[in-house]
C-alpha cells in the first residue's frame, strides 16, 4: 500500500492523530513560553543565577524521553485536589516536552536581551524609566527577534519530541511510527513521519516569517493592548484547562498494553473480555513503552495489564535469573503482593520467551536443530539483536557464555527490524520472541533452547488489589481467561495483526468470541 | 561660603569615584554650574567626561564627597523623578531603533503620563524646533534617518518633557565636519532661545568655544581649569596648552582656506 493509498483510507484517524500532535506541541511550546521569558528576564537581573538554571535546562536536553517518563509516572502531585504531575497520558507528555524545549527559550530570552546595546539601556535608564519600563519599552521589543527565534526551535524540538508521546498513551503521530516499527511496516512508520515533518517544516516556515516582521514592529495602541492581554489570558486559561484534563476520566476499568503488537493484542482481549462480562467501562490505555506499563499500574494509572513472570523476575524485581516456571511465577506472585500490592492472576497460557531465530534454509543444509548446533558454525555469522537483548541480565552475555557463541559481528538494532534483517540476509541469527508472528511470515526456525538458559516468558494478567477488591466481577473474568492461549495460538493471533494487517480490536473479538468467552 | 544660591543649578563638592576593582575615574571634584549656562567638559578619552556626567543623573553615585542638584544632594533623589528633570542626550546610537521619530521624542512624556495628543503635538513642535519638517519625519524610524537628522531628534527628545537641566554627551561626535558645524550654529541658536542649563561632554576645542559659556577642562580624572572660553588660551598648564593648539591650528587652517 503506498503513502498515498494510506492517507486516503485513513483520513480521519490521521487528521485525530496530526490534531493530538499539534495539541501536544502547542501546549507545551505555550508553557514552555510561560516558564521561559519570565526566567531569561529574571537571569538578565540576576546573573548569578544564570550557570544554575541554564546547567538545568541543559541537562534535561540530555536526559533519554524514556528515562523522563519513567520519572515522571510516579508522581502523584496534586494542587486543589487536581493532578497536576505524575501519570500517563498528555499530562506526563507534556511536562516532558516542556523540560526539553525550555533551554532554547530561556537562553534566547537571557541573550537576546543581554546583547541590548549597553548605550541604548544608558539612554532608557538616563531618561528616568523605571526597570520594569525599561525592560517593557525597550528591553524586550529589541530581544524579540531573537526571544522568538528561541521559540521556534523549541517548537520545532516539540514536533519532533512529540512523536515519542504514543509510548505514554497520549497519542500524537508517533503512535503510526510505533505502530509501523512493530509490524515491520515502512508505509505505516512514513505515514507518521511524513506528517511530523511536514509539521515541523510548517511551524519553522511561519515563525521564521513572524521573527523577520516583528523586528521593528510599530508599538501598539492601548485598544489593541488591551485586545492583546484579553487573547494571551485566553490562551492561558485554556492551555491549564487542557492541561487538567489531559489525564483519564475517573470510575473506569483502565486496562494497559506495552508497546508492541501481541500487548495490544492481548489488552484487547481484557478489556473486551472485561466489557462483554460486566458492566463495567473501560478505558484502553495501550502502547507503553518500556517498563511504563508498570509504573502505569503501580501508580494507579491503569487497573490492569498483561505482564510476563520472567520481564517480572529480572527487570522489574531485579532477581538472577530462574528457569523453573513455577518457582518464578510463585516468587513475583509473592514479591508483587508484598512490594507493590499488584495481584498475578491466571496465567493465559503461554511462553513468550527468546527464540533463537535462523533461515529455513540455513536450518536445512547445516542441519541446526538446537542452539549447541548453531554455536558450532557461528564464528563465520554476523548476529542482529534488540537493544534489550543485549542488555538484559537474562540476554547475550550469559547467553554467549552459556553456549560459546562467538560471533563474526554483532548489529545492535531495534527488535522488530531483525526479522527482516535475518530474512534479507543481511544477519544470520537472531533473537526474537517466540509468540512473534513475524516467524511464520518469514519462515524462520526456531532452535531449542537445550541447555535451559532462558527463563520463563509466561504471560499472566497483573492487576491492582484495590481494583479487584472493589470489582469482585474484574477477577472472575481473569480466572476465566486462565489458560485460554497457546503459544501457537498467539503466534497465530499476532501474525493476524503483523501480517495480515488486521485491527488488534478485530482479532481479539474474534478469538474471544471462538472460545466462547462473550458473544 | 558653600550656602547655595538660586544661581546654581548643580553643585560638586569634592566627589570622587572609584570602580570596585579600585581603578579612580574622578578625584576630588569641586565645580558649579550656574542656572542657564553652558558648561563644557573639556578632556581626552578616559579623562572623566562621561563620569561626571553620570554622576550628575544617577547612573552612579559618587564613592566620596556630595553631589547636589537644585541644591538637594543626588542621593536623596529619587533617581527616577531626578532623571526625568534632566534631558539627557547621547551619541546617536540612543535613539530607540524599534520606535518612530514621534514615539521617541514621546518617551519621556509618555513615562509622566501625557495625554496621546499632547504629546503628538509636543513632538511636531519639537520636530519643526529643530528644524525638521514634522510631516516628513513623525513617522520615519531613526534607520531610515541620516546622523545629522538622528542627532536633531536626540535633542529634541531631550527637550520633551521641558526639563530645566540637559546633559549632552559628545552629542554630535559622530557626525561628518560640515553637518557638524551646521548642527553646532542651529544648537547655539536653540540655546539662546531656551535658556536651559546645559552640561556638554566633548573632546573637541572647537565645539567648545562655540557653545560653551565656561569650559571645564579634565585630565585623568582631575579638574585642571574651570573658566571662560578665552582664559583657557591663555593658561600655561600642559594640557591646557595641547588643546589650545589644536585649537589655534584648527583656526589657522580655517583662515588659509
Amino acid at each position: 500500500m503506498t503513502l498515498i493509498e494510506f492517507f486516503s483510507h485513513n483520513t480521519r484517524e490521521l487528521l485525530a492523530l496530526t490534531f493530538e500532535h499539534l495539541f501536544l506541541v502547542a501546549v507545551s511550546t505555550g508553557i514552555a513560553i510561560l516558564i521561559g521569558v519570565p526566567l531569561g528576564i529574571l537571569l538578565t537581573r540576576k546573573p548569578g543565577l544564570s550557570k544554575p538554571v541554564l546547567g538545568f535546562a541543559n541537562i534535561m536536553q540530555t536526559v533519554p524521553s524514556l528515562a523522563l517518563f519513567g520519572f515522571l509516572i510516579p508522581l502523584n502531585i496534586y494542587l486543589f485536589h487536581v493532578k497536576i504531575l505524575g501519570g500517563i497520558g498528555a499530562r506526563t507528555a507534556i511536562v516532558a516536552l516542556v523540560l526539553y524545549a525550555l533551554l532554547p527559550i530561556i537562553r534566547n530570552t537571557f541573550t537576546g536581551i543581554s546583547n541590548v546595546d549597553p548605550a541604548i539601556r544608558d539612554a532608557g535608564r538616563g531618561m528616568g524609566m523605571t526597570d520594569r519600563q525599561l525592560l517593557l519599552q525597550v528591553e524586550l521589543p529589541l530581544a524579540l527577534g531573537v526571544i522568538i527565534a528561541g521559540v521556534r526551535v523549541a517548537t520545532v524540538i516539540c514536533v519532533g519530541t512529540a512523536t515519542i508521546a504514543a509510548a505514554i498513551d497520549a497519542g500524537g503521530l508517533g503512535r503510526y511510527i510505533f505502530r509501523g516499527l512493530r509490524a515491520n511496516d515502512n508505509t505505516l512508520i512514513l505515514a507518521g513521519a511524513v506528517p511530523a515533518a511536514l509539521i515541523a517544516m510548517g511551524a519553522d516556515l511561519a515563525l521564521g516569517y513572524i521573527e523577520r516582521t516583528i523586528q521593528f514592529g510599530k508599538t501598539i495602541g492601548a485598544k489593541s493592548k488591551k485586545i492583546l492581554w484579553s487573547a494571551i489570558i485566553a490562551v492561558l486559561v485554556g492551555i491549564i484547562v487542557a492541561y487538567v484534563f489531559a489525564g483519564k476520566g475517573a470510575g473506569a476499568i483502565a486496562v494497559g498494553s506495552k508497546d508492541f503488537t501481541e500487548q495490544v493484542i492481548l489488552g484487547e482481549i481484557l478489556a473486551q473480555a472485561i466489557e462483554g462480562k460486566t458492566n463495567l467501562q473501560v478505558v484502553r490505555r495501550f502502547d507503553l513503552g518500556g517498563n511504563l506499563a508498570h509504573e502505569a499500574l503501580a501508580a494507579g494509572e491503569i487497573d490492569v495489564y498483561v505482564e510476563y513472570t520472567g520481564t517480572a523476575l529480572l527487570a522489574i524485581l531485579k532477581n538472577p535469573p530462574v528457569t523453573d516456571p513455577q518457582e518464578v511465577l510463585r516468587r513475583v506472585k509473592a514479591e508483587y503482593a508484598r512490594r507493590f500490592k499488584l495481584e498475578w492472576t491466571e496465567p493465559l497460557g503461554f511462553n513468550n520467551t527468546f527464540a533463537i531465530l535462523v533461515r529455513a534454509d540455513d536450518a536445512r543444509q547445516l542441519n541446526l536443530k538446537r542452539i549447541t548446533d548453531a554455536a558450532r558454525v557461528s564464528a563465520q555469522w554476523r548476529a542482529g539483536f534488540g537493544q534489550d537483548f543485549m542488555s538484559r541480565a537474562d540476554g547475550y552475555p550469559g547467553f554467549a557464555q552459556t553456549y560459546g557463541f562467538h560471533f563474526q559481528e554483532i548489529r545492535e538494532m531495534d527488535l522488530s527490524l531483525t526479522y527482516r534483517a535475518l530474512a534479507e540476509k543481511q544477519v544470520d541469527l537472531i533473537a526474537g520472541n517466540s509468540t512473534d508472528g513475524l516467524i511464520s511470515r518469514y519462515g524462520l526456525v526456531q532452535l531449542e533452547d537445550d541447555r535451559h538458559y532462558f527463563p520463563p516468558y509466561d504471560g499472566v494478567p497483573v492487576a491492582r488489589q484495590d481494583t479487584l477488591e472493589k470489582h469482585p466481577e474484574v477477577r472472575r473474568v481473569l480466572q476465566q481467561l486462565g489458560g485460554i492461549l497457546t503459544v501457537e495460538a498467539m503466534r497465530k493471533l499476532n501474525y493476524a495483526v503483523d501480517g495480515e494487517k488486521r485491527q488488534p480490536r478485530e482479532v481479539a473479538r474474534e478469538f474471544l468470541k471462538q472460545k466462547g468467552i462473550i458473544q | 561660603m558653600a550656602m547655595t544660591d538660586d544661581q546654581t543649578a548643580i553643585e560638586f563638592r569634592d566627589v570622587s569615584f572609584t570602580l570596585p576593582d579600585g581603578r579612580t575615574l574622578l578625584s576630588n571634584l569641586s565645580l558649579r554650574v550656574q542656572s542657564g549656562e553652558t558648561l563644557v567638559l573639556l578632556g581626552r578619552s578616559g579623562s572623566g567626561k562621561t563620569t561626571t556626567m553620570k554622576l550628575i543623573n544617577r547612573l552612579i553615585d559618587p564613592t566620596a564627597g556630595e553631589l547636589r542638584v537644585e541644591g538637594k544632594p543626588t542621593i536623596e533623589w529619587d533617581p527616577i523623578r531626578l532623571r526625568r528633570r534632566i534631558g539627557y542626550v547621547i551619541q546617536e546610537i540612543g535613539l530607540f531603533p524599534h520606535l518612530s521619530v514621534e514615539e521617541n521624542i514621546g518617551v519621556v512624556p509618555r513615562l509622566e503620563g501625557w495625554a496621546a495628543e499632547r504629546i503628538r503635538q509636543r513632538a511636531r513642535a519639537l520636530l519643526t524646533m529643530v528644524g525638521l519638517d514634522a510631516d516628513r519625519f513623525a513617522a520615519r524610524f531613526p534607520r531610515e534617518l541620516s546622523g545629522g537628522q538622528r542627532q536633531r531628534i536626540g535633542v529634541a527628545r531631550a527637550l520633551a518633557a521641558d526639563p530645566p537641566v540637559i546633559l549632552l554627551d559628545e552629542p554630535f561626535g559622530a557626525l561628518d565636519p560640515i553637518t557638524r558645524r551646521e548642527i553646532q550654529r542651529e544648537f547655539k541658536t536653540l540655546q539662546q532661545e531656551l535658556k536651559k542649563t546645559m552640561i556638554f561632554v566633548t573632546h573637541d576645542i572647537a565645539e567648545a568655544f562655540v557653545l560653551g559659556t565656561r569650559i571645564a577642562l579634565l585630565k585623568d580624572g582631575q579638574l585642571i581649569l574651570l573658566d571662560e572660553p578665552q582664559a583657557l588660551l591663555r593658561s600655561q598648564h600642559p594640557e591646557a596648552r595641547a588643546f589650545a593648539e589644536c585649537f589655534n591650528d584648527a583656526q589657522s587652517r580655517g583662515s588659509r582656506a
